[in-house]
């Protein structure tokens, strides 16, 4: 046995300590329920929710349940977060590599566009585009339409719809050619290990990515066809669009306002990332007769990645909490829809509130697990 | 004079390329200056698209022909490296300058020259330029919130206080240094405590606590010129002595007379507001925050399973959930889990709940700190007899803290910025205040100049911090 005081005495302690406290709230919280009457459950969760939701990416009105409601707010929150992580990712990689150009004009124009954005809160940003920016632009009626088809109002933006015939068809040879790809890859990794012989692969991956969906179109019996939207007159100055997508101005000036924010961080990234490799590598690289291509390719981009890839992870991470400032404009994302809307309806604050958390809190866990795994996977093996 | 080929600019027709290249470049952008300031179209008689493009034709062009390597003039081979390499570089070059002349007038005119500054009414904005009218009407509302207007000077006065205490750093001489840390750490929050909750607050137990500001102040004073040798001891008993001496001896009478003369009203927490309740969150989150996240830092990295896993759920429970979320649980669930009769105010509850939040982030970022010192830091400090707290207190934090500095200003950044969502448990700092002031049904229509106004402020307060933790890190940069 080698337990000693010295060592349980503090642990005990803190066990103690921690017990107490949550021992002391949960009395608390069965006397205050006993005595407003309220009854611990979520069995509320498959009642009739009996309230409406903007914007909505499944089927949903007052007649769904309290827990489809959640689905709602939890598909809206993941839709603006994808859109914004996609934008920011594309803008801060720009801005990234702008920030490493030789050009002093693009450098400052990048460093400066950094600064400004970071230096301001998300929610004001947020209410920016949303109050001020997006307010400014033209009703429906005297809207112009862009390439044609799009129109962008004070009500938001309004895209042609793609009908699909034989979706299904296409999806399968979009997989088909994924699948064909991750093929081929391991192939040329497998024949450039064993011969030393280098095969195309990134020519024939995007041969196969356009061939196969292509070919789906000629012989599969896939048609494409837009809907576009089209104007409609509500009432004597009420007009709007009809037909296509519409995308609500709130979740423009989040995903908007998200993305502007996040590129900086992200950029800054990826501007460590490529400065922390060293130069010795690049003239290392140059000097065993591998060309410019080769050298970004297969010595400066895979420990750039490493560096690049965990902080930026971490960023997607922010942005997903980030985008619960939604509740502010009105966004129906799950803080608004869920701890907003259904709080207000039930008066289960605490079910409701730690369900919201518990997304939020496995959502982020997850990714952490995974990106530890990843990092464990790529990092470097020093001797 | 030998043929030119205009195809490749070379040196041997140096000038002739210089000359022609820069009058094209010249060209091109002096068309897009008056097209932007005097809206003048030079190139109007042109067809729509070509007019368009023109400018930046000709500039191309222009900037083509002065690429000449090594051409011996000192100005040409910078311009040359600085922002004309290569074709794509100079058509990218050429967009950023005609963006930047392109929005310098609208924003120019937008700020001042269309923007009306006189007045205290709406009928004054009449331009097509911003309303700084609206900022300047509003402008108590967005610094103090509804703080009454008459005892605006108690946070004013608090403020400056606090300001000139704040700095006595810079004005210790080398023999106060040492004890500025404690200073920093101990004093001043509970001075800025006492300030904030009974002067600013100015709540019915502001004339008991009024002593203990007299007396930790007088306690500091006569502080600096007790030798170091007593110093410890003194700090311990003096302050209190003196504050037991003046609220049963001495003045008592007299003072509660004086507190009476000044009858400073109770303003509650609910009507505080604008930037100075930014401050006030913002200063007492990063105050709590710091020490909190320090021990979990520790926790997370202790001997004690249990205490290690304990540390790990608490960080990560915080780091895992958006803020706003936190602040909606110190709003609605955690009054659930307190006796019915307790009663925490809003203020605080945001408080505890933005440093508990804050102090994860923190706590991480020490964490990376402790990790990045070698082992034989502790082994060195181990094999000198120290135990867990000396060595951590005199050898690893004074290092690692050193080490984090640019992490931990921004996550104090990060807690700066975050201050807006308390508009969740309905407190309005300026940004909810400007959200208030935007629908008022006198003042429609000036949401552009409240949030401008705003993000000026905070990006000021927000940049300036970050430099300031540049010149931190510089000056306690130490090679090892």
């Amino acid at each position: 046995m080698n337990f000693k005081l010295k060592d349980i005495g503090p642990q005990l302690m803190t066990v103690i300590a921690v017990v107490l406290v949550f021992g002391f709230f949960t009395y608390n919280a069965q006397v205050n329920m006993e005595n407003r009457g309220i009854d611990f459950g979520y069995g509320f969760l498959s009642q009739e929710s009996s309230f409406d939701v903007q914007f909505s990416l499944i089927e949903y009105d007052g007649s769904h349940s309290y827990f489809r409601a959640y689905l709602v707010g939890l598909l809206n929150t993941i839709l603006v977060s994808v859109i914004g992580i996609i934008l920011a990712t594309i803008l801060g990689v720009l801005v990234g590599i702008a920030r490493l150009s030789p050009n002093y004009l693009i450098n400052k124009f990048a460093a400066f566009y950094v600064e400004f954005f970071r230096n301001i809160p998300l929610l004001l940003q947020i209410f920016f585009w949303y109050f001020a920016a997006l307010r400014a632009l033209p009703l429906p009626q005297d809207a112009e339409a862009m390439f044609g088809i799009s129109f962008l109002t004070i009500k938001g933006l309004f895209v042609p719809a793609f009908i699909w015939e034989n979706f299904n068809i296409f999806f399968y040879s979009i997989v088909a050619a994924i699948v064909a790809i991750i093929v081929i890859r391991i192939h040329a990794k497998k024949v450039q290990e064993t011969q030393g012989k280098q095969i195309p692969v990134l020519l024939i991956s995007v041969g196969l990515i356009f061939i196969l969906p292509l070919l789906s179109f000629l012989i599969g019996g896939v048609r494409l066809s837009f809907e576009v939207p089209v104007l409609k007159q509500l009432a004597t100055t009420s007009f709007i669009y009809e037909g296509g997508v519409s995308l609500p101005p709130e979740l423009i000036a989040l995903a908007l306002s998200l993305s502007l924010y996040t590129a900086t961080f992200i950029a800054e990234c990826v501007r460590a990332g490529i400065q922390g490799v060293g130069k010795g590598q690049k003239e290392a690289a140059a000097s065993i007769g591998l060309t410019q291509n080769q050298v970004l390719k297969l010595v400066v981009m895979p420990q750039a990645l490493r560096i690049i890839i965990p902080p930026t992870t971490n960023q997607y991470l922010n942005l997903t909490k980030n985008s619960s400032l939604a509740a502010a404009i009105a966004y129906p994302d799950l803080v608004l829809v869920f701890a907003g809307t259904a709080l207000m309806q039930t008066g289960k604050a605490i079910e409701i509130v730690s369900i919201t958390m518990f997304t939020y809190l496995s959502l982020s866990i997850s990714i952490s697990l995974f990106m530890n795994w990843y990092n464990n996977k790529i990092a470097i093996t020093e001797k | 004079m030998s043929k030119i080929n205009f195809l490749k600019p070379d040196k041997s027709n140096l000038y002739t390329f210089l000359y022609l290249g820069s009058f094209l470049f010249f060209v091109s952008v002096l068309d897009v200056l008056l097209n932007s300031f005097f809206s003048l179209n030079l190139t109007g008689f042109l067809p729509g698209f070509l007019s368009f493009l023109l400018p930046l034709i000709l500039g191309f062009i222009g900037l083509y022909f002065i690429r000449i390597e090594l051409s011996g003039i000192k100005q040409l081979d910078l311009l040359n490296k600085h922002i004309n390499t290569n074709n794509f570089n100079a058509v990218l070059s050429l967009l950023i300058i005609f963006i930047i002349l392109k929005s310098i007038p609208p924003i120019l005119s937008w700020f001042f020259i269309d923007a009306s500054f006189a007045g205290d009414s709406k009928d004054v904005c009449t331009g097509t330029g911003a309303c700084w009218t609206y900022i300047k009407v509003w402008m108590r509302r967005f610094m103090y919130g509804m703080y009454p207007n008459g005892e605006q000077w108690r946070i004013n006065l608090s403020f400056i206080a606090l300001a000139l205490l704040g700095s006595v750093g810079y004005f210790a001489t080398d023999r106060f240094k040492k004890y500025l840390t404690l200073y920093y750490v101990v004093i001043y929050p509970f001075i800025a405590f006492l300030f904030i909750f009974f002067f600013i607050s100015g709540g019915p137990v502001f004339f008991d606590f009024s002593y203990g500001i007299i007396a930790a102040i007088l306690s500091i004073i006569i502080g600096f010129f007790i030798p170091s040798k007593f110093k410890f001891y003194y700090f311990l008993i003096v302050p209190f002595a003196l504050y037991v001496l003046l609220k049963y001896f001495i003045f008592y009478e007299e003072l509660i007379e004086l507190g009476k003369l000044d009858g400073l009203n109770w303003v509650e927490t609910g009507a505080w507001g604008g930037l100075s309740l930014t401050f006030i969150i913002s200063f007492f989150c990063l105050i709590f925050c710091f020490p909190i996240g320090m021990a979990f830092a520790l926790g997370r990295r202790s001997g004690f399973p249990l205490i290690r896993y304990i540390s790990i759920g608490f960080i990560e429970f915080w780091r895992g959930v958006p803020l706003i979320t936190v602040l909606f649980m110190s709003a609605v669930m955690f009054p659930m889990f307190l006796p019915a009769d307790f009663f925490i105010d809003k203020l605080v509850r945001c408080i505890i709940a933005i440093s508990l939040f804050e102090a994860a982030y923190v706590a991480e970022v020490i964490r990376g700190g402790l990790q990045a010192l070698p082992r034989g830091q502790y082994e060195a400090a181990k094999s000198l007899g120290m135990g867990y707290w000396r060595m951590h207190i005199f050898v690893i934090l004074p290092q690692a803290l050193k080490l984090v500095i640019p992490g931990i200003a921004n996550t104090f950044l990060a807690l700066v910025k975050d201050t807006p969502l308390i508009f969740v448990v309905g407190l309005l700092e300026i940004v909810g205040m400007l959200n208030l002031a935007k629908t008022n049904p006198e003042w429609l229509g000036f949401a552009m100049e409240g949030y401008v106004f705003a993000a000026i402020i905070f990006w000021i307060i927000c940049y300036a911090m970050s430099k300031y933790s540049y010149n931190l890190e510089q000056k306690y940069k130490t090679d090892r």
